[in-house]
């Protein structure tokens, strides 16, 4: 067991946080707004123009080859320096990865460099009207034609849809084969002629969410991501980050947690020992967060995988998130019902156990996956 | 940074387990609640001395294996997993180490399993294993001292954990062995990181019992632990353990390391896991039916433990403030009063 971080590392987080010390914006407005959004792809185009985009990646691709220590140490200091939310998230985290693991080398010179710079927005389009949590009923089409495909029918809950010039997404591509193996991911730029985008409010009433619509969309064979028919496998074989450690990495919780305990000091004459003890659970589970993730992290360095494993990460940091922030609003009283952070951050929390899988989803994964419970 | 255990840690913890499945099966956990516990504790102590166990902490010098904090965490989740009826953290983990800081001549037999030594620091008044020990590490004030207990007339307490074989601490001075308030922290801490880690082994057994149970029995012509309801409430036990972890295991690098840290460390770990466990008991009785609310079936052996550790070495409240102190929290007011009436 050895808990510090080597010379080199402390030099990696010592460059971070002066760095981010001297350039974190203070004040964005909303990045699921039409202005927020453009003010935090400024934002993001200074990270990518000093190389903190996208640490882990190649640098040929604008990533600095970070390790995952040196990438968990980035974001310790991202959130702790009270930096904006990355708008870029989507691409970023869900698609990289499986554009690394399935993509070809055309495909990654083309969509990577363009993806760190924030000239390519990347938008999630797996939810349909009919199909959530069962993924796998999704119904839009994509027809085989004559050099490519031509796709009908409809996605929704589009993170940022609205602002997004490019989508992922999964699509019916043999409505004959089983329900999981036909489907095909596709990548689609959305000003393709056929394509229509509603944006629409969330709880915050901010538009952060879209629908799709796809009226005889016609994209070329190279929209393929890793091979007819493979969608389903191409989509699952990352998840993993989606539910686990690089959507939400323990640095996030931990600022939380900090600015938590701060606003208890600050709010001394109205902590009750109720909300104290909101305080120091909320430190207690995001240290723990942390703990298991450099534990995972261990793991994932001397080659053993996490699997089903990243269900018990998301199912923790989500539940975690609202805690703190019901502790948080305890802990303003009256001025809870003011918009402001907190009350934001209260609202956002509540998504936590509804994206990237639902938490009842991932309790049944991992009652039958690391349990060992019957399936029904 | 490499949070793992090392591969020897594991291999003796790996040992360890073995020696407990055959040693220390619930029917030895069971026979230590009854008139015929002395025997079957007497063996199993002496297997735990053959292996080295008793000496665990104390330096090789002095006839020990020289181990640190970090290498027992896993060696008391199996004393915990197997719920081992004896005071195996207490002399392990809190008397040994001290005898041998203070060159006492006690040390030799305690880690040879001719002696089993107890100890109770909280001021709590109860003695756990006074029964089974001849020697006792209490607290006065801010000493330490050493009882011997061979012919002092134990007053017996009942106790939820039938295995305990509790009494009221004796009123025999018993001899000095350190005032040092630093080295007391220190034994405390060790006591209490001991604890929680015997709860991370103890709900890990629950949960076994419960998966195990839930996967044959049959209602509705299906295994019930094929029901949703079932299924999340023990993935809500392997959540709440699965995070409980590392934060043991961080404690004892800290207090393995002399770290300022290691007292709100360990206070995470001991509150952790004591929370935890009232949780883990809670689900895994549930989730067993009528069977599990009996003193015939083996779950309420560990049960029982589980409950008897949460509250001794520090219960949650104790170690929740620990925590708030260490974050620098103002105490709480009394939420009755509006800001305006809070100058009265
Ligand atoms: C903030 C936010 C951002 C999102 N961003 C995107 C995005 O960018 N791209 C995208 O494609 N999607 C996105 N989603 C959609 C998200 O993936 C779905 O909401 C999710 O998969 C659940 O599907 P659903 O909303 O249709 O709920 P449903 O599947 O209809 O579920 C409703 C309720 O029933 C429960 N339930 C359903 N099936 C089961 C079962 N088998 N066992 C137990 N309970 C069950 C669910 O847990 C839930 O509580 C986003 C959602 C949110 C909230």
């Amino acid at each position: 067991m050895d808990l510090t971080w080597s010379p080199a590392e402390e030099a990696f987080r010592a460059e971070a946080r002066a760095w981010l010390e001297a350039n974190v914006p203070r004040g964005l407005p909303s990045g699921d707004t039409r202005e927020g959004f453009a003010a935090h792809l400024e934002w993001e185009r200074k990270l990518f123009a000093d190389r903190w985009a996208v640490v882990s990646w190649p640098e040929r691709y604008g990533g600095r080859d970070a390790s995952l220590w040196e990438w968990l140490i980035f974001e310790e200091e991202y959130y702790r320096a009270g930096a904006p939310q990355r708008v870029t998230q989507n691409g970023i985290f869900l698609l990289a990865p499986t554009v690394f693991e399935f993509g070809t080398p055309e495909q990654q010179d083309e969509i990577l460099p363009k993806m760190a710079a924030a000239e390519q927005l990347w938008g999630q389009g797996w939810s349909e009207p009919g199909a959530g949590s069962d993924l796998a009923a999704i119904s839009s089409r994509a027809d085989k034609i004559d050099g490519g495909w031509r796709i009908n029918g409809q996605k929704t809950w589009t993170t940022r849809g609205a602002f997004c010039t490019h989508l992922f997404g999964l699509f019916r591509t043999d409505p004959e084969a089983s329900r999981h193996a036909g489907l095909t991911y596709l990548l689609v730029p959305l000003d393709t002629p056929g394509v229509t985008v509603r944006g629409f409010g969330r709880l915050d009433g901010d538009e952060g969410f879209a629908e799709v619509f796809f009226d005889d969309v016609v994209v070329p064979d190279s929209a393929v991501l890793g091979g007819v028919g493979q969608g389903w496998s191409v989509a699952m074989a990352t998840t993993g980050s989606e539910r686990g450690l690089t959507l939400r990495s323990p640095g996030r919780f931990l600022a939380a947690a900090e600015r938590l305990r701060a606003l208890a000091v600050e709010r001394a004459g109205s902590l009750s020992a109720s909300a104290r003890d909101g305080v120091v659970d909320a430190h207690l589970r995001a240290e723990a967060y942390q703990l298991f993730t450099l534990a995972q992290v261990t793991d994932l360095v001397e080659g053993r995988k996490a699997g089903a494993e990243s269900s018990l990460n998301k199912l923790y940091w989500s539940e975690l998130d609202i805690a703190l922030h019901e502790t948080a609003l305890q802990l303003l009283g009256p001025d809870a019902e003011v918009d402001g952070p907190w009350s934001r951050g209260h609202m956002f929390s509540l998504s936590g156990p509804i994206y990237a899988g639902t938490n009842e989803i991932q309790r049944s994964i991992v009652a039958e996956r690391l349990l060992g419970l019957p399936r029904k | 940074m490499r949070f793992a255990p090392t591969p020897d840690q594991l291999e003796l913890a790996g040992a360890v387990r073995e020696l407990l499945t055959d040693a220390c099966p619930p029917e030895v956990v069971r026979t230590a609640w009854g008139p015929e516990g002395d025997k079957a504790r007497t063996t199993l102590w002496r297997q735990l001395a053959d292996l080295g166990l008793l000496g665990a902490m104390v330096p090789e010098d002095d006839g020990g294996l020289g181990l640190t904090e970090v290498d027992l965490v896993p060696l008391f989740v199996e004393v915990g997993r197997a719920a081992v009826p004896l005071p195996v953290a207490e002399t392990v983990a809190v008397l040994a180490p001290l005898l041998a800081a203070h060159g006492s001549p006690e040390l030799g037999p305690l880690v040879a399993g001719d002696l089993v030594g107890t100890a109770e620091l909280a001021g709590s008044g109860i003695l756990p294993w006074a029964g089974c020990s001849d020697r006792a590490l209490v607290r006065s004030g801010a000493e330490l001292r050493l009882v011997d207990l061979t012919g002092v007339d134990l007053e017996p307490v009942t106790t939820v954990d039938g295995s305990r074989a509790a009494a009221r601490i004796p009123s025999v001075a018993g001899a000095s062995l350190t005032a040092d308030p630093a080295e007391t922290e220190r034994a405390w801490l060790r006591g209490a990181l001991a604890a929680a880690a015997q709860l991370v082994g103890l709900a890990h057994r629950q949960l076994d019992l419960a998966v195990a149970h839930t996967r044959e029995r049959k209602q509705f012509g299906v295994p019930v632990g094929s029901q949703q309801a079932v299924k999340h409430l023990l993935a809500n036990v392997l959540l709440d353990l699965r995070f409980c972890v590392p934060v043991v295991q961080r404690a004892a690098v800290s207090l393995a390391a002399g770290a300022p840290e290691a007292r709100a460390h360990v206070a995470a770990a001991k509150a952790m896991t004591s929370d935890m466990a009232g949780r883990t008991a809670r689900s895994t009785i549930q989730a067993h039916g009528a069977i599990g609310y009996t003193v015939e079936y083996d779950l309420h052996l560990y049960v029982k433990r589980s409950w008897a550790l949460a509250a001794s070495w520090g219960n949650v409240a104790h170690h929740r403030a620990v925590v708030a102190d260490s974050l620098g929290l103002p105490p709480a007011v009394d939420p009755s009063a509006l800001p305006w009436e809070a100058t009265r």
